[in-house]
């Protein structure tokens, strides 16, 4: 029944628009151009975080010592798995294999929903031992730089909660499936910040 | 080689896909490497070279393979590492005010 419905909003949707210029699609290039204006805010928080930590090295205390690695090592796994349960339901979309996206982007939602449920019981824990924001320098860039990529990833999580809906209402189909991949290279490009900010800020 | 539109509308991949698990297997053993580097008793310099090294590595698996940069036309790859430029501009700006 699904899918016969899948067969007709397929049938019945507009023709997929693509911007003459990039050669994709409206939404998608959006979401670069959104994307670009991402890179520019993480690059400068980075930045800055590099310069300061030059500057000031004595403010800084050595991996492991304050935060807590192994916490964040898993919670990194889960994010790398994240992204190919979220991967794998395009792959999915893709191929016309709609109950497999189902249940790739349940679990892409269930395992960022975790993530963000052990960044908080890391804070808990640190703001416990006196590692608070006010803590100087490494106090207020750590908190700033995992603090704004957190609510990234639950931004992420909230809109993939609402693409899961959408797709157990049989919304996408193999033709269009615009919303799972606009969703997917947002929630890769989080991915990808917490790889360059879990180097920088927990294991340098 | 498909025609860059048809290769980035919303539809039937026009390309294989990339092995993603075999991508995630890379990702995995590289973080487990990664953590495995950062507390080896070397110069803290080469540390950090590694390192980052590796995150740029990583980085570049996810953005080539799991956002499909590797088979979007250049038109869009250009538009994904346009603003990478502006980190290099921030950096040197703040430190020369740093250093003088």
């Amino acid at each position: 029944m699904a899918h016969a419905a899948a067969m007709h909003e397929d049938v019945m949707l507009p023709p997929v628009q693509r911007a003459a210029g990039a050669g994709v699609y409206t939404e998608k290039l959006g979401m670069w151009i959104f994307l670009g204006s991402e890179v520019m805010f993480f690059t400068a928080l980075i930045g800055t975080y590099v310069i300061l930590r030059f500057a000031h090295p004595s403010s800084w205390k050595p991996p492991g010592q304050v935060l807590n690695i192994p916490v964040t090592a898993v919670n990194t796994f889960l994010l790398i798995c994240s992204s190919v349960t979220m991967v794998k339901a395009f792959a999915s979309a893709q191929d016309g294999l709609l109950q497999q996206l189902k249940l790739w982007l349940v679990a892409t939602c269930v395992i960022g929903a975790t993530f963000v449920g052990v960044q908080v019981y890391e804070y808990r824990h640190l703001i416990e031992k006196g590692f608070v924001p006010s803590e100087g320098l490494y106090g207020s860039t750590f908190y700033t730089m995992t603090g704004f990529h957190g609510f990234h990833v639950t931004l992420g999580v909230i809109c993939m909660i609402f693409v899961t809906q959408k797709a157990f209402r049989g919304k996408y189909t193999q033709s269009d499936h615009r919303g799972v991949e606009v969703i997917g290279l947002y929630w890769h490009f989080v991915d990808l910040v917490w790889i360059i900010l879990f180097t920088i800020v927990y294991l340098i | 080689m498909a025609h860059p539109e048809q290769a980035t509308t919303s539809g039937r991949p026009t390309h294989a896909h990339p092995n993603y698990i075999l991508i995630w297997v890379f990702l995995a053993v590289l973080t487990a490497v990664e953590l495995s580097v950062a507390f080896l008793p070397w110069p803290k310099t080469l540390i950090i070279l590694i390192l980052l090294g590796m995150a740029f590595w990583k980085a570049a698996l996810v953005g080539l393979y799991y956002m499909h940069l590797r088979f979007e036309p250049n038109r869009l790859r250009i538009l994904a590492i346009a603003p990478l430029p502006l980190f290099a501009v921030l950096v040197c700006a703040v430190i020369t005010e740093w250093i003088w």
